[in-house]
């Protein structure tokens, strides 16, 4: 038993050491190799394009749901048309940031774990070494940058489309004031909330990235192993998401009251 | 001289693969090794390249170790090499001329048009002409292969290196790519090294044949001496007869 458990602490150990040095390559290949257009343009293209639909569904019904759920508990005390401000200041800072780094880890996540884990199991990655070219300038990079870039305008979406679907059924469906519900909407909702959330997008695009492509430059060989990368990819992504979600909540309340 | 091991170890884990290799490869020289599977000749290889780092020893090129170096020191070193991969190893989300062209369109030293001339000129060395814009899933072994190799050969390097060259073809594609790799040997007049456990192919691509065996250099003789060896190993191995009561090759 305590065999096992040191077996999974150096294991566990051994990854963050080698997560942090990918850190540190891709930090210092940022600055220092010039990505591929073409790449850049492809990786947003997948990560961001590809990923809006599922986002806008996802921020849309949560947005609806948070406003029907609000709505029922503020009409107790005749705060109806407050019901939106909380909508807004929830997805802006908490929701949509959180519920697309979930929605990304889970689509481009998994799909960057297998693909580059494809790549090494079939050579491709030893072939990148050997024609001059780092993985990490190559592959990473770009979609690092792509995932940075991307993130915000996907959150900023989310969280568009989580506010307005939230008024439609406030107004259509509940009945509630609509003047009233846009004027507190405004009157509560603060810049800090929603710079609040980007800044946690950034992260958490960064925090996929490096475990998605960490997963897949290490991907043991096989299928099962591909399989076993793009799982992981997606568990480690979203429970460091949800982690580092709580840190950032507490640091950037004091930093942005 | 070209390349110099000089008592080399690796291991992964518990497992030993190679316990102490020392050799030595001049310029020009065609050099095959062989030896049963999983006994690390495909590791020997990548340590010449660097894709992996020995745990004792040194591995030099040119006079330089390159056993110390880190990844952006040891992209110069590759440079010097072409290599081709047992599978091809070829980008699937590239197609063929991208395949190959891939390291002249990352320097960007050479003009577009020079770059497709360079690319048709490859081609048509391995037999290939015209396939520029197939994807590799649309091509058979022989000719991921063959792809591979002029993807190997476009920069003119003065190594070749070949991980199992004919493993996985029919006879005939296999002889194919023999003769290719002898072809190109002599046209371009590099060093080449060859690894691969198919006794007809060692016995026509190299002038000199080293063996693997339990980790160490067993034999490094020319393909005749190698192939009328009376040694009990050499002569099981490359006539294929096993040995039921010492299971030394698996």
């Amino acid at each position: 038993m305590t065999r096992m458990a040191r077996k999974y602490a150096r294991e566990w150990f051994e990854g963050l050491g080698r997560g942090t040095i990918l850190c540190g390559e891709i930090f210092s290949s940022v600055f220092t190799v010039k990505p591929s257009g073409r790449d850049l343009l492809y990786q947003m293209y997948f990560i961001g394009v590809k990923s809006q639909s599922v986002v806008a569904i996802t921020g849309a019904f949560t947005g609806m749901v948070l406003c029907a759920q609000t709505y029922f508990q503020f009409h107790k005390v005749k705060m109806d048309t407050a019901t939106l401000a909380v909508v807004s200041v929830g997805m802006g800072s908490e929701l949509g940031p959180v519920l697309t780094g979930l929605m990304v880890a889970g689509r481009v996540g998994a799909a960057i774990a297998a693909e580059l884990g494809t790549m090494r199991v079939t050579e491709q990655i030893d072939a990148l070494r050997t024609l001059a070219a780092l993985p990490v300038d190559y592959l990473v990079v770009p979609r690092f940058l792509a995932m940075l870039l991307v993130m915000p305008v996907l959150t900023a979406g989310s969280i568009c489309v989580g506010i307005l679907a939230g008024y439609l059924v406030g107004v259509f469906l509940l009945g509630i004031d609509s003047t009233g519900l846009w004027y507190n909407m405004l009157h509560y909702t603060h810049i800090n909330d929603m710079l609040t959330g980007m800044i946690k997008t950034f992260v958490f695009g960064a925090i996929i990235a490096v475990i998605a492509c960490y997963k897949g430059l290490t991907c043991p060989e096989g299928a099962e192993g591909v399989g076993l990368a793009a799982t992981e990819a997606v568990v480690y992504s979203s429970i460091s998401i949800l982690i580092t979600n709580f840190f950032l909540t507490m640091i950037l309340n004091r930093l942005l009251p | 001289m070209m390349i110099e091991m000089r008592n080399v170890k690796k291991s992964f884990g518990a497992l030993q693969v190679l316990q102490g290799v020392t050799l030595s490869i001049d310029r020009g020289e065609a050099l095959t090794i062989i030896g049963a599977s999983g006994g690390g000749k495909s590791v020997l290889l990548k340590l010449l390249i660097g894709l992996i780092c020995p745990d004792e020893g040194e591995v030099r090129i040119q006079d330089v170790n390159i056993a110390g170096l880190d990844e952006r020191q040891l992209l110069k070193v590759r440079r010097k090499f072409g290599m081709l991969f047992q599978g091809a190893a070829l980008f699937d989300s590239l197609t063929v001329g991208e395949n190959i062209a891939f390291i002249l369109n990352r320097e960007r030293t050479l003009p577009p048009a020079e770059i497709d001339n360079r690319v048709a000129e490859v081609l048509e060395l391995v037999g290939l002409s015209g396939i520029e814009k197939k994807w590799p899933s649309e091509l058979s072994g022989g000719m991921r292969k063959r792809v591979g190799l002029a993807r190997a050969i476009i920069y003119k390097p003065e190594i070749l290196l070949y991980d199992e060259p004919t493993t996985g073809l029919d006879p005939i594609a296999a002889d194919a790519i023999d003769q290719l790799i002898i072809r190109v040997v002599e046209k371009l007049k590099v060093t080449s090294i060859a690894v691969t456990h198919d006794m007809r192919s060692a016995r026509r691509i190299g002038k000199r044949i080293l063996m693997l065996y339990r980790g160490c250099i067993y034999a490094d003789k020319t393909p005749e001496d190698i192939f009328s060896s009376k040694d009990p190993v050499i002569y099981r191995f490359v006539n294929g007869i096993s040995d039921a009561r010492e299971d030394e090759f698996v």
